[in-house]
């Protein structure tokens, strides 16, 4: 892509001392601070947070879905169907 | 487009799919039937993906295109007051899109291909924004009727077996609560001034009650997708039960401004409870919704414009990034180990 | 000019400059280049009208005549505002709002830092406050100068351009006149020669990290403090005052 689309940080929320980060959604940015930036303006804006944490989505290591009844992929990562998660060789068509 | 081919083309080699069977079907539905939350990897039917796909995805467009109408206002809102208010509200509007488009992201579709859908014109937003905000009580019906209408279909979906969706949702929910009081205080407000602006209030009613009504789509027995997702509990409430209980909740707000509804057949009738109403044109919304609206051109040149308009940005942005960037991705240490994750 | 003239001068120019400033943040919503670039462009906008109320109400009390921050902002013509003329520039593209953002905010934070301590109280209390947010603002506007100066060959011509095609509007913020010399003496206000000193510095830090050369035209626009204006402002103020000239003492 031209514009090389930036990656997605999925987002967590410490929203008062005492309490644990809890996820509250993703954002994308071209880098981690402005990240952080956009994790701030989009998930504190009405003082729901003291401490925020971006993490790169693909980076997380996730466990399996605790379904016994996964057809899917079993690998701990990706934790979701997201698209751009997956590399595609090129001259893959229609994917 | 998105088939259940996709996690093949993951990191691990032995993921298998195969077609769905009746059993998965039952198991998948007793899950919903228990009000379970379905999470974001979890089993699911590949029709139940694409349903929420395309409903989450128009959700965020609505959000994203209806900051425009609104937005139309910003530079001329009458006060410092209602200045500040709109700003807050059309970037909650934002907001919502991004909590949206982040759920949505969790159902194998990436917010670039959920744009692209919504720039081609392939995929469809809610008629009520092709629309135009003529005049600054607009801005006040809006807030009004299309809030009101666009909570009560929100507030059921709080309670959606889609996990990342419901929880959107709930966030979008608390947010949305001083929308409506905002549009209803500016049409207080102008109902209670000048001959002018009391015209001004009753034209924007006029041009804005039906497009509200039909917000809430067909009768649902023209609606091909309502008892699937019925089933599924991504809806809750039929078309026509949400549509009746808005302008049962409404008709009275609209008397207590000494509005008048444009509509002949609104009566109050006591023996039911509710209010009967005229005859919606269907044709209308189907005109809209096929994109012959007085707006829709508008919105989507729009936001296509801002889109390229910002190409350079972002590439640039991702082009520092690039050159700055202290780990990249093919140092990683446990991309040797043989993990991938593109 | 004495103490009190000053203070109600100086506090409508910081109340002309927000507000000029919230107004064009307000055109660039739904025309930003990524939608968290909204959310964050909102903020601003929302930051800015805020301390415009603020001062415009302080304002009002001063002069002791009964108007309110609406009055301020929308019934007076072009010549009253006392804006200086950097923030009315129009937004152009992306790169020329940043520009102009960065300028202007790298200056209003070391004033904001400055009236924080100054003795005029209200002024003070309100500085404090407003500080937070632009040292927020002026980390963002610093941030995209850098990646857009340092990011692809076509980012950096057109910054560098925004960069020239401004500067001109640089010098008037630390051109001082009499309201600042009785402000600074009455009131411990900021000492623009040290104002101009750090920004200087700042200036030369962002611009080298972003890989842009310092404009070296050395001639400066001025004059919107005495209310003489670019063209843009009879456009921005007309469209801004529209709804309260069609329909004069309503209520909203």
């Amino acid at each position: 892509m031209a514009d090389q689309n930036w990656p997605l940080y999925e987002v967590f929320i410490r929203s008062r001392s005492g309490l644990s980060h809890r996820h509250a959604g993703s954002v994308h940015a071209a880098d981690d601070q402005m990240a952080l930036d956009h994790a701030r303006d989009a998930y504190t804006r009405r003082n729901e947070g003291i401490s925020i944490w971006v993490v790169r989505s693909s980076e997380i290591v996730a466990s399996d879905p605790a379904e016994s009844a996964a057809f899917f992929d079993p690998a701990t990562d990706k934790i979701y169907r997201h698209p751009t998660f997956y590399d595609i060789p090129e001259g893959v068509e229609n994917l | 487009m998105y088939t259940q081919g996709l996690d093949q083309c993951g990191a691990s080699a032995e993921s298998k799919s195969r077609a769905e069977t009746p059993a998965d079907l039952e198991r998948f539905q007793s899950r919903i039937d228990a009000e379970e939350k379905v999470e974001p990897k979890d089993w699911m039917p590949e029709a139940y993906r694409k349903t929420l796909v395309r409903q989450i995805s128009q959700h965020a467009h609505s959000e994203i295109i209806g900051m425009q109408p609104e937005g139309n206002w910003l530079t001329r809102a009458p006060t410092l007051k209602r200045k500040a208010i709109l700003l807050a509200k059309v970037q909650d509007e934002a907001g919502h899109g991004l909590y949206l488009y982040s759920a949505g992201e969790t159902l194998g579709t990436s917010r670039e291909q959920m744009v692209e859908g919504l720039l081609s014109g392939k995929a469809k937003y809610s008629s009520i924004f092709n629309y135009p905000t003529l005049t600054w009580a607009d801005v006040g019906a809006i807030g009004w009727l299309v809030d009101g209408a666009a909570i009560m279909n929100q507030i059921p979906i709080c309670r959606c077996s889609y996990g990342p969706y419901a929880r959107a949702m709930v966030r979008i929910c608390k947010e949305e609560s001083f929308h409506q009081r905002q549009g209803f205080e500016i049409m207080l407000e102008l109902s209670r001034g000048s001959k002018e602006q009391k015209d001004m209030a009753q034209d924007a009613l006029n041009r804005w009650w039906w497009p509200s009504v039909m917000m809430f789509g067909p009768g649902d027995s023209e609606s091909k997708h309502s008892a699937q997702s019925m089933a599924w509990k991504i809806k809750r409430f039929s078309n026509d039960e949400l549509r009746q209980k808005f302008i049962d909740v409404t008709a009275p707000q609209a008397g207590f401004l000494g509005l008048r509804i444009p509509d002949d057949k609104l009566e109050y009738d006591a023996a039911s409870g509710h209010y009967r109403f005229g005859e919606i044109d269907w044709q209308e919304f189907h005109d809209v919704l096929a994109g012959n609206g007085p707006c829709n051109r508008q919105r989507l040149r729009h936001r296509q414009r801002a889109h390229d308009e910002g190409a350079w940005v972002r590439a640039a942005a991702s082009a520092y990034a690039e050159k700055h960037e202290h780990h990249s991705r093919g140092s990683r240490s446990w991309a040797v180990a043989g993990y991938r994750h593109g | 000019m004495n103490k009190d003239e000053a203070l109600l001068e100086y506090v409508l120019r910081l109340g002309d400059n927000a507000l000029v400033l919230g107004q064009r943040l307000s055109e660039l919503v739904t025309r930003g280049p990524e939608l968290e670039e909204e959310l964050a462009n909102a903020n601003f906008a929302l930051d800015y009208i805020g301390q415009a109320r603020l001062f415009y109400s302080y304002a009002g009390e001063l002069e002791g005549k009964g108007r309110s921050e609406d009055d301020f902002a929308f019934l007076r013509d072009g010549n009253e505002f006392r804006n200086v003329l950097l923030v009315e520039q129009p937004n152009g593209h992306f790169g020329d709002a940043i520009v102009r953002q960065f300028l202007f905010e790298s200056f209003y934070a070391l004033q904001l830092e400055a009236l924080a301590r100054c003795s005029a109280r209200r002024v003070a209390e309100i500085a404090a406050r407003a500080v937070k947010e632009i040292h927020y603002h002026l980390r963002h506007a610093s941030q995209w100068l850098v990646r857009l100066g340092d990011g692809t060959d076509e980012s950096h011509s057109r910054v560098q351009r925004s960069l020239d095609d401004q500067w001109r509007f640089t010098g008037e913020l630390f051109a001082g006149d009499e309201v600042d010399e009785v402000f600074e003496r009455e009131w411990d206000g900021p000492r623009l020669v040290e104002l101009e000193q750090n920004w200087n510095e700042k200036l030369d830090t962002v611009l080298a990290e972003a890989t842009l050369a310092r404009p070296t035209v050395q001639w400066m626009d001025g004059g919107g403090r005495r209310g003489r204006h670019t063209e843009h402002f009879g456009y921005l103020i007309a469209e801004m005052q529209f709804l309260q000239r069609a329909y004069p003492g309503a209520r909203w």
